[in-house]
Parts: structure tokens; C-alpha cells; sequence
């Protein structure tokens, strides 16, 4: 579907013309929200509020002191605090649930004068790839509503994709906003691990997790991350050095691009998601740009590699809920062990509990070493390879994911089938670098297909401008 | 490595959670399958190099330690299941001894 504005300064174009308000802009998307209810985008549609928030913006559009988001309708992944609303994290355990403060990455898009037009559904605690396992039910892809949106910032891509709000700011720990972006044809995000604070993110792989924007357009994710970077009190793990900001001038160079031929020909890829990987690097080589082709033997470890740490980290995480200080408490239990069991027991879902259990054999006495800290050194060896890689490479390119959108209900019940799908993403957050998904073609299906290209760390100006000229 | 029953059952007490007889037998099979998928790092030679710990190459950050942010006791119990207005509440942990 073609989006009513695909850029903020499309409509910031037509606002400044009076062609619409921020007030007409809200009443848009509000009954986009209502046109595409079958999708079962959002958890909350936070209706008055945006309609109040639009009046008053439009009540100083003569000011002069207007934020840069002014008027922009964002809609924010349920994993997101934002203070005094409820946020879910797509479970059941946070039922109930309001926020006392809100993340600084929402704070920051309010303070320039973001519209938030509501919270929408994920996989629980942002555990999966497909946005099905929710306790809110699962979210549909716009195209086809029988394909899944991809996960697990499904409910973000499927918001941006049905026109219900400009942008949606996901989050990223094993691919889980550029997934879901190339699954439903959009413009993906994961920042370098550091950019954007987590303080009021839901943690659940605390060195993996990163706030990402989904959006029509690399122009507007740059803006978002401009808007949602830079040093915070509240997370000691913020980069120190000068903040971001975004001059697509900056970037006037041909690229250098670094791509492993053994992944595309990889017998897991689909033939047409193959066959667009190699056309765009056939048109990276018009356009004059340099291609390596590069040796990559840790391919197959990715995976086993990502789910042992982010098991072990959530196992930690979300040892939190335990129904004490909030969240669901089991009621009619006599002892303080049996209360935290009953609760978690009935809160978590299943793949939740699967992957706590595993996280805590991983840790467990007498495996540590064999599993985790072994992951560890894995994540060590990949980095070092991506360092060597980045020395002699402006970015590496990679298809987003092996396979197009598939059925609902088609990969639940095997997980490893579905682990595999992330075999592409989870790089970037293993080793913390920036990458971005853009769309790139369509499947013979109607699906579309997307396509990835990751930069060394900090470096997301190169990637954005070389993304927008690519996109143009 | 054996994954059995007994192990689950460890496991489950660990983590305080607590699986039906059926999801116990399915998360046999799922945990074969993901250990079978994690037993291929095994292949991978690490001697010798240093587990990859902190993603942020910046040195630590400090600030002094003020008290700030803090939460009114209202609030941080606005949340609880179960509150009398001060405290948290939670079932009994020490059991009445019997006489």
C-alpha cells in the first residue's frame, strides 16, 4: 500500500501550507487503525491523548520554537516504558503494568513534539521471529494476512506498513527490527550497541538489545536516530564520544563493499531471495562501487552462538518477575517459593519458559564452561573478524533473511527451524555494529525481500547517506 | 550429555517455574534438538582466546554517588499485587512452629 506521507518532511511540507493539520493528520491514521483492526497491530490505541497532543501542536504552529519531530505520529513497541501508561511486553506477568517513568529514547521524541499514537504487540519480552507469541494473539502481515509479519517488532512493521503512524521505534537484540522490516518492506534500523540509551527498555539480552526505528524511509530513520541517541545518566553502557547527526553530504565516496558468497550460495537461502542478493550486488557494481568477496567460516556458529548468551542473559533478566513488587501474582499460595513459581509459571509464556530454562542450563554449575563461556570466546573471534574486515571495507552486505514472510503457524512448533531464520541478523548484535535492512524486491509470492548492509561501529552516517543513495 | 526428566525437573526448580507433564516431555525434545543445534561450537578452535565480555570498548563511567531519582514509597508500591500502604506484602517465609 502506498503510505499517505512516506517522509516526515512530506508532511511537514504540506503542514506548513495548511494543507493538513496535526489534528487531521491523527484522525488519519485513527481510522487506519480502525480499517486494519484484522491485522491485530496494536495493544493500545492511545486515541484521546494523540488527538490532544495534535491540538496543541497545531494550537503553536505559529511558533517558532517547533521540535524537529513536530507532529510525527510514532507508534512504540510494547517493550518500551512510557510513563504513566501500561506496557506489557506482550506477556501476561506485566499485565496491569503502568510505568513510572519513560524510556529516555521516548522521552526524547516528546521533547521534540512526537505525536505517540499508541503501544503495539511483539513476541513476549521480544522472544521470537514472527509476532505469535504474544499473549495479546499474533499480528498479521499487511500483504497477505495469512503470512506473519516477522518478529519480533512485528506490531511495529505491520503499523508502518498499513499506514497507522509515519515511524515505529522497535527493538533490535537478534534482528528483531530489520526482520520484521524486510518482511513487510520497509526501512529497518539497529544502531550500534551504545547509541541509544536502554533505561526503560524491557531487558532481555542486556549486551545484545538495541531501540531501532522502522520507517518508509532512510531519511526518517536517520532523523529518529539523531532524535533517540546520545549519553544518558541511566545507562552506563552509552558511548562517550560526540553524538550523532546525520549530513548525507558527508558521503561522497565510491564504497568498498564486503559480501561472502558462501552464505548466498548457502543451500537454506531461498532461490529468489538469492537471486536478489546477487542483483543488487550487480547493481552496486554499476553504480561503480567496489565489491570483495570475503572469506566466512563462522557461519554456522552464529546462531548456536547467539542463543546460548541471549538464553543466559534473559534467564537473568527476567528473574525480576517474580510477583512481588508487580506484576501477576498468583493468589491462595501458602509459601514465598511456591508464590514466585505459581506466578512465573502462569505469567511467562511457553517459548519465554523455553528459553529461560535453557539460559539457566547454559549458566548451571558444570556447563558454564562448556557452553557459555565457549560462546564467548566465539563472540570474540567473530568480532575480530569483523575488525579485520572493517579495516579493509566501508560496509558487508548480506540478505536481512534467508526466506520471505512464511505462514502463520507454520515454524511453531519447531524452534531451531526457526532460530536458523536469524542466521543473518544476529551478527550485528553479536559484535555491536549498526545495520540496516532496506527493500530491495518482491517475491515471486507478493512477499517482499530485504536486504542488509552493516558498517563498523559509530559509522551509521556512512551507512545511512551510502542507504539513501542507494534507495534513490 | 543426557537430557532426561531429572534434569528438567533441576532445571524447572532453578528457575522456579513448573511444567505440565506434557510440556515437560516437550521441552525434552526441544532442548535435545537446541543442544544438538549449540554442540556444533565444539568445532570451533578457542585456545587461547579471550572470552568477549564487555561490547563497550569505552572505560567504565563513573558519577558520584547522590542520591537523586528517587521514587516516593507510593509509587515504587503503586505496582504490588499485594501492599498495606508501606510495605510489600508476601506470604508468610518462616513457618509457625508447632507447639
Amino acid at each position: 500500500m502506498i503510505p499517505k506521507y512516506s517522509t516526515y518532511k512530506a508532511f511537514l511540507s504540506d503542514f506548513q501550507q495548511g494543507v493538513i493539520s496535526c489534528e487531521e493528520l491523527v484522525d488519519y491514521y485513527l481510522s487506519q487503525i480502525e480499517k486494519s483492526k484484522n491485522l491485530n497491530i496494536y495493544i493500545e490505541v492511545l486515541e484521546e491523548e494523540a488527538l490532544e497532543q495534535a491540538r496543541a501542536l497545531d494550537n503553536r504552529a505559529a511558533d517558532d520554537k517547533k521540535g524537529c519531530l513536530f507532529g510525527m505520529v510514532i507508534s512504540i513497541k510494547d517493550v518500551l516504558c512510557y510513563k504513566g501508561h501500561t506496557v506489557t511486553g506482550g506477556s501476561k506477568i506485566l499485565e496491569g503494568f503502568e510505568s513510572l517513568f519513560s524510556a529516555t529514547a521516548v522521552e526524547r521524541l516528546l521533547a521534540e513534539d512526537a505525536i505517540i499514537i499508541g503501544r503495539v504487540n511483539c513476541d513476549e519480552f521480544a522472544m521470537g521471529s514472527t509476532t505469535e507469541n504474544s499473549a495479546y494473539g499474533a499480528s498479521r502481515n499487511a500483504i497477505d494476512d495469512s503470512k506473519v509479519p516477522g518478529g519480533s517488532s512485528g506490531g511495529s512493521a505491520v503499523a508502518v506498513q498499513a499506514d497507522t503512524c509515519l515511524a515505529s521505534i522497535g527493538s533490535d537484540t537478534g534482528g528483531s527490527v530489520r526482520q520484521p522490516a524486510a518482511f513487510c518492506g520497509l526501512v529497518g534500523l539497529k544502531p550500534t550497541y551504545g547509541r541509544i540509551s536502554r533505561h526503560g527498555l524491557l531487558a532481555y539480552g542486556s549486551s545484545f538489545d538495541q531501540i531501532g526505528p522502522i520507517c518508509n524511509s532512510v531519511e526518517d530513520a536517520a532523523l529518529l536516530l539523531e532524535v533517540m541517541s546520545g549519553k544518558d545518566e541511566f545507562d552506563a553502557t552509552m558511548y562517550q564520544g560526540s553524538s550523532f547527526t546525520f549530513d548525507e553530504k558527508n558521503w561522497n565516496k565510491k564504497a568498498k563493499i564486503a559480501y561472502f558468497p558462501a552464505t548466498l550460495d548457502d543451500e537454506r537461502v531461498d532461490a529468489e531471495v538469492r537471486k536478489a542478493a546477487y542483483d543488487f550486488l550487480e547493481q552496486l557494481k554499476d553504480g561503480g562501487h567496489e565489491l570483495v568477496p570475503s572469506e566466512f567460516d563462522l557461519l554456522d556458529y552464529l546462531v548456536p552462538t547467539y542463543y546460548v548468551m541471549t538464553t543466559a542473559e534473559a534467564s537473568t533478566n527476567l528473574s525480576r518477575y517474580d510477583g512481588i513488587r508487580y506484576g501477576y501474582r498468583r493468589e491462595d499460595v501458602h509459601t514465598l517459593d511456591e508464590c514466585y513459581k505459581k506466578s512465573r509459571t502462569e505469567g511467562f509464556g511457553e517459548e519465554v519458559k523455553r528459553r529461560i530454562l535453557l539460559g539457566t542450563f547454559v549458566l548451571s554449575s558444570g556447563f558454564y564452561d562448556a557452553y557459555y563461556s565457549k560462546a564467548q570466546k566465539v563472540r570474540r573471534l567473530l568480532s575480530d573478524k569483523m575488525k579485520e574486515i572493517f579495516a579493509a571495507c566501508d560496509f558487508i552486505f548480506m540478505p536481512t533473511s534467508p526466506i520471505v514472510a512464511w505462514d502463520l503457524g507454520e515454524k511453531v512448533d519447531d524452534p531451531v527451524a526457526m532460530y536458523l531464520a536469524d542466521i543473518y541478523t544476529v551478527t550485528a548484535n553479536m559484535v555491536g555494529i549498526p545495520a540496516i535492512s532496506l527493500p530491495a524486491a518482491t517475491h515471486s509470492n507478493g512477499m517482499p525481500i530485504g536486504m542488509q548492509l552493516m558498517a563498523d561501529k559509530f559509522e551509521e552516517e556512512a551507512l545511512l547517506a551510502f542507504s539513501k543513495l542507494l534507495m534513490e | 550429555m543426557k537430557i532426561d526428566k531429572n534434569l528438567i525437573l533441576r532445571l524447572e526448580k532453578l528457575a522456579r517455574l513448573e511444567l505440565s507433564e506434557s510440556e515437560r516431555s516437550g521441552m525434552i525434545s526441544d532442548l535435545k534438538n537446541i543442544l544438538d543445534m549449540v554442540e556444533k561450537l565444539k568445532e570451533v578452535d578457542t585456545m587461547g582466546i579471550a572470552p568477549l565480555i564487555y561490547l563497550n570498548e569505552d572505560a567504565n563511567q563513573l558519577r558520584e554517588d547522590e542520591v537523586k531519582n528517587e521514587l516516593s514509597n507510593e509509587e515504587a508500591l503503586k505496582n504490588a499485587p499485594d501492599r498495606d500502604g508501606e510495605f510489600f506484602i508476601v506470604p508468610k517465609v518462616i513457618p509457625r512452629v508447632k507447639k
